[in-house]
């Protein structure tokens, strides 16, 4: 039998400890929080499985997980569409080439809250350029502090702008990567623009796909700063998503054994629906 | 040192069961390599780590539901889950 050399894992040792000390023994914190109760001090009392219950039975962690789902959904939705669109009209060849990647990375570029801060001046009712100029000029009622609907489009909208550039750019480098002998054979058997991209473009762009699709679901479902910096949850309670909701009872209340099965139960759904996408989205090209 | 982190006994045990899991498959990758991938019944690609994970993952499924459902006591979903486990290594 071939012995293999094994001395690649040794490489790997510095990130295993980086991941130890950043998200493993937090982890396992958070794990320990969620079966005690804590009123400071470092002092724990055992609690059991108690919050853990509470949590999956509580009205209020359903609302913000169905908000979480619906947000995510809508972004998807729009994004990965969008992207993809963008990335076809785009040129392959020539001087707009760069001019077009650095337009379309600037978004991604800016902090989470700089754009959550961007987007609230943006589009305030009264002094806000978008705002003011739907309300008084085209005399459409936008209040997005008011209205959770306004809210809402306002969020998926900043969040449309913020990360559509990052499935453009996957998209592209998967476009760029196709030889044109396809092209022009797609040319010579008379295809139309549809067959090019369902049998051409689409399968080549797969891969970059998944991980533009991953990482779109795991960064908007764990989305914290820019709605917090928008509207802070509101009106109301209307665009409180899991992870402010999260916040709200871990440092708001101070409540840190049900913050922490909630954060368990967080973690459970993304790793699951992130698995599974991975999974489907893997399985032809292992088998 | 580690006082902050607020361990128990049931916390540390869990964590002990994993550690001890991953480390039966690492023995087990070095004494016969490959991961002994196979296609199961669910019709994936799986190696030995794969239906480690997909045990755990399921597992952690089970109690949430039966917590969320029926609440204590958990007898129900731990027979479920070392069935689950078992499915997992003899046929996915």
């Amino acid at each position: 039998m071939k012995t293999e050399n094994q001395k690649a894992w040794f490489f790997v040792l510095p990130v295993l400890l980086l991941v130890a000390f950043n998200a493993l023994i937090p982890m396992m914190t958070v794990v320990n929080y969620s079966v005690q109760e804590t009123f400071g001090d470092n002092v724990f009392f055992w609690q059991g499985l108690d919050w853990f219950e509470q949590i999956l039975r509580s009205d209020r962690f359903h609302a913000a997980l169905g908000r979480q789902f619906l947000f995510t959904f809508l972004i998807l939705v729009i994004e990965v569409p969008l992207g993809i669109a963008i990335a076809l009209s785009m040129p392959r060849k020539g001087i707009w080439v760069p001019v077009c990647l650095v337009l379309m990375a600037l978004p991604m570029l800016i902090p989470w809250n700089v754009v959550g801060a961007m987007w609230n001046i943006f589009t305030l009712p009264d002094i806000g350029l978008l705002g003011y100029f739907l309300n008084h000029v085209m005399g459409i009622d936008y209040d997005m502090t008011q209205d959770p609907l306004a809210a809402w489009i306002t969020i998926v909208t900043m969040d449309v702008w913020h990360w559509t550039s990052l499935v453009v750019l996957l998209s592209y480098a998967g476009l760029v990567s196709i030889p044109d002998a396809y092209y022009q054979a797609a040319k010579i058997d008379g295809a139309s623009n549809w067959a090019v991209f369902r049998f051409i473009q689409l399968p080549k762009m797969k891969t970059v796909l998944t991980i533009a699709i991953l990482l779109r679901f795991m960064d908007s479902f764990n989305i914290y700063t820019e709605p917090f910096v928008m509207t802070g949850g509101g009106p109301g309670n209307s665009t409180t998503l899991l992870s402010i909701d999260l916040v709200k009872i871990a440092l708001g209340q101070f409540d840190l054994g049900p913050a922490a099965a909630m954060s368990l139960i967080y973690f459970a759904i993304t790793l699951l629906v992130s698995w599974l996408f991975y999974t489907l989205m893997t399985k032809d090209d292992l088998n | 040192m580690f006082s902050w982190m607020a361990w128990t006994w049931p916390t540390a045990l869990l964590f002990i069961g994993i550690f001890s899991a991953i480390g039966v498959l690492v023995m087990l990758e070095i004494r016969y390599p490959g991961g002994a991938m196979r296609k199961g019944v669910l019709g994936l690609t799986t190696t030995r780590g794969d239906r480690l994970f997909i045990s755990l993952l399921g597992t952690s499924y089970i109690f949430l539901a039966w917590l969320g459902l029926f609440g204590l006591p958990l007898w129900g979903p731990l027979a479920l889950s070392i069935c689950w486990g078992v499915f997992c290594f003899w046929k996915v």
